[in-house]
């Protein structure tokens, strides 16, 4: 089920008028959230053509670090030129390891993307001088579009402005699943042997994904760093990374949707596991995993396909394709 | 006629079994050629080794004048050269359409485009053009995995097609459709490859087909072309038919 343009727009206008009806806790949470959709979509992406990455801390971290070093060196102010900037550092990242890592599958894509954003995390911990070390950085109220956003409605600014981009960010991923190169890389998944017999590089497609996949990343970093105001080298730790993954499979990578519902439950599921079992909460966490992977393998979002789905007549066996 | 394909003193081992040995043969433009044998007389490493799944230990393979020993699979397709698989390799989450466009994306030379849509209406006329002679269209939008055996042996070969390839090569183009089905089918591909001129090279067991299909056959025995020509004469061989039934 593609959520048709209406559906989208609907979205996108219940997030519009989302703070005035919710209290600003949650609307501090919905903005985390949102920007983290981002990251969870990136791994949603390389799903599709049956990859998992283990490091997407990395280009989330290669995005916000990006912004954190453009404020301190260069003194950069615009939240949309640094938006800019950390997105295309963190494709030129994906570019760069994608030459290497695009030529693996399975466990071994995994790992090595696992393995590459923990050499990541203790640069930004070591090199302490650049990055502030275990620190971190401050990131600084930017300017948008020249505005410097009012320190009262701070929260509420940088909440539509996550809004704006992360909207983007779901449109092209839309559109990039409805293209060529995303059915091939749906393709890539079903049968590597025959996309090579097509006359196309299954090499390729993967590392034009992963470019794309590492830059949603980086966005989402970015946002994240804008709305939380400060930076830690745990941005690129593996843990980091595994929540992604956890989200993505919570709300579902197949329908467009599911990233943004995975990332919202599991938000608010890590908040409300926090308050009420402080102690145990990671077990509070496994536990919903295990329910989703036992009756929704397809992940939260599957819940609107069971409501809406049609049942449809099996072709008679009696008439054979022709 | 020119000689579109051939092989010289191709050879192929694994281990220390002779796959393929010593194979020379050259295919004409247009032609349509049976190769028959029994199991492991080297059929489908042939078929692999021409399409570039498999290098050869020696020989070379000329294409239209050009020699792709060796190219991998990718180049092979891209120079004009399509196959279809003994065991199907489709797309098996996707929709009967969305397999064939996708082969028509790659064909146009898009499939690496990451913006627009795969369905545009031209592709998608096409993609139904392309499934109609295998009685697939009305299945079009079925996921792969609702189609019997039959229908994803036909998708298999349709793939092929789509390519509009030169040459192509076909490892048991009918297994797993039903003998009703089996003419039928036949007689459509061989009708269309016929008036796109493309030379078709196919394995097949079952010898009616062969016979009444292949303008030519090569008579496959432990890993040597034992035989090759008219299938009427060669299959009369007695000496053939022993090696071919086994």
């Amino acid at each position: 089920m593609r959520p048709g343009p209406v559906l989208s727009l609907l979205a996108v206008a219940a997030f519009g008028v989302a703070p005035l009806l919710l209290p600003s806790w949650v609307m501090f949470l919905l903005t985390l959230a949102l920007a983290k959709s981002v990251v969870v979509l990136a791994i949603a992406l390389l799903l599709r053509g049956g990859l998992v990455s283990f490091g997407h801390g990395m280009f989330f971290a290669a995005g916000a670090y990006t912004v954190g070093l453009g404020m301190k060196w260069f003194g950069l102010q615009e939240a949309l030129v640094l938006a800019a900037l950390g997105v295309l550092v963190s494709a030129g990242v994906a570019a760069l390891l994608g030459l290497f890592i695009a030529r693996y599958r399975g466990i071994f894509f995994a790992m090595l993307n696992m393995a590459i954003s923990m050499v990541i995390y203790a640069l930004l911990l070591k090199l302490y001088w650049v990055t502030g070390g275990t620190d971190g950085l401050g990131i600084r109220t930017p300017t948008i579009l020249g505005i410097t956003p009012d320190r009262l409605n701070l929260r509420l600014v940088m909440y539509y402005f996550t809004l704006a981009l992360t909207a983007p960010a779901f449109y092209v991923v839309d559109r990039f699943w409805h293209s060529p190169l995303g059915f091939m890389l749906r393709a890539v998944r079903d049968n590597e042997v025959r996309v090579e017999y097509m006359g196309s590089s299954v090499g390729r497609v993967i590392y034009a994904s992963y470019i794309l996949s590492g830059a949603l990343g980086g966005l989402s970093g970015i946002l994240t760093g804008f709305s939380v105001g400060h930076i830690v080298p745990e941005l690129a730790y593996w843990t980091t990374s595994g929540e992604f993954v956890f989200a993505a499979i919570l709300g579902g990578a197949a329908r467009i949707p599911g990233p943004l519902v995975g990332s919202i439950s599991f938000e608010f599921l890590k908040s409300y596991a926090y308050k009420y079992a402080a102690y145990t909460w990671q077990m509070t966490l496994g536990v919903a995993m295990l329910l989703i992977i036992l009756f929704m393998p397809t992940g939260l979002w599957t819940i609107s396909e069971l409501l809406t789905r049609q049942v449809r007549p099996w072709p008679p066996s009696s008439k054979p394709a022709r | 006629m020119a000689t579109i394909l051939e092989t010289r003193a191709l050879t192929k081992s694994f281990g220390g079994v002779l796959a393929v040995g010593d194979v020379s043969v050259a295919v004409g433009e247009g032609e349509v050629v049976g190769i028959v044998g029994s199991n492991g007389a080297g059929k489908t490493t042939f078929v692999n080794l021409v399409t570039g799944y498999l290098k050869p230990d020696r020989g070379r393979i000329l294409y239209a004048g050009q020699d792709i020993t060796a190219h991998p699979p990718r180049q092979v397709t891209r120079l004009g050269i399509a196959r279809s698989f003994q065991i199907p390799q489709i797309y098996t989450s996707l929709t009967v359409l969305e397999n064939v466009l996708i082969a028509l994306a790659a064909r146009q030379g898009e499939g690496l485009r990451p913006w627009g849509p795969l369905f545009t209406r031209a592709r998608e006329a096409e993609g139904l053009r392309v499934l109609e002679p295998f009685g697939l269209a009305e299945h079009a939008s079925r996921p792969v995995s609702e189609l019997p055996e039959g229908g994803v042996k036909l998708l298999d070969v349709a793939l092929a097609g789509a390519l509009l390839p030169r040459v192509l090569l076909l490892d048991e183009p009918t297994s797993g459709v039903s003998s009703k089905e089996k003419f039928v089918v036949m007689d459509t591909l061989v009708r269309i490859l016929a008036e796109r001129g493309v030379t078709a090279i196919f394995v097949e067991h079952d010898m009616e087909v062969v016979t009444q299909y292949a303008g030519r056959i090569l008579v496959f025995h432990e890993g040597s072309v034992i035989a090759d020509g008219a299938p009427q004469v060669v299959l009369a061989d007695p000496e053939v038919r022993r090696a071919v039934i086994g």
